[in-house]
């Protein structure tokens, strides 16, 4: 039946992806470019696991076992939950890395740390601006 | 169900051999955010790990457990974020 091969396909490209993300995390020289490996193959590979479980529930169902639709809609779930909270997890420890001092390889000038101190400089002068104003 | 035993445990020990290298790189990791880069991964991988076991042996509950998994994970790779960062809470 073809939802068998689905399923291989599905699974072979899942493990394939998850397994780069673990390589990714061992040879990257840097924070960034682990966080890189470790979050994005990760998640890529694990939709096409979870969907492929998915299919595997439908074909249940679809042969006459009632167990296949609730294993379907519940791997859907579980897939929900790992989109919403996988990329918010790796933008917050992104951020950390960055605020609490970690350079990238190689990296000569921060141009984001510049940025927010030319941005906060020029609040500092509206702001005295406004209360010379004000007096 | 015994016809889907076979290749979902070969993903399985797979998905294991994913989970050293990433033991690897939280024992490895020169600074702090390399390991929770590691444990997020893990996570990740862990979640994946328990819809495989529940598809393979035709349990529904391990999905649910994989659901909960992960969203408190998530709050945990958020609180020590948020706790590397400094300052205020």
């Amino acid at each position: 039946m073809w939802f068998d091969f689905l399923i291989y396909i599905l699974l072979s490209i899942g493990v394939f992806f998850n397994i780069l993300g673990g390589f990714g995390l061992l040879r990257f020289p840097d924070v960034y470019t682990r966080l890189h490996a470790g979050t994005k193959c990760t998640t890529f590979g694990s939709i096409f696991i979870t969907g492929s479980v998915i299919i595997l529930g439908l074909k249940m169902w679809y042969l006459g076992s009632t167990n296949g639709s609730i294993l379907a809609i519940h791997t859907a779930g579980a897939l929900v939950a790992i989109l919403l909270t996988n990329p918010t997890g790796a933008h917050a420890i992104a951020r950390a890395a960055h605020k609490s001092g970690v350079k990238p390889v190689g990296a000569v000038v921060d141009s984001l740390q510049i940025n927010s101190l030319k941005h906060n400089e020029n609040k500092n002068i509206i702001k005295t601006k406004r209360m010379e104003e004000e007096k | 169900m015994m016809e889907f035993f076979d290749e979902y445990v070969i993903v399985l020990i797979a998905l294991l051999i994913s989970i050293a290298m990433a033991i690897i790189r939280v024992i490895k990791g020169p600074t702090a955010p390399d390991r929770i880069v590691g444990l997020d991964t893990i996570n990740t991988i862990v979640i994946v790990g328990m819809v495989v076991f529940g598809a393979a042996f035709n349990e529904i509950i391990y999905i649910d457990v994989a659901i909960v998994y992960a969203l408190l994970s998530f709050i945990s790779t958020l609180f020590i974020a948020k706790y590397l960062e400094g300052g205020d809470f």
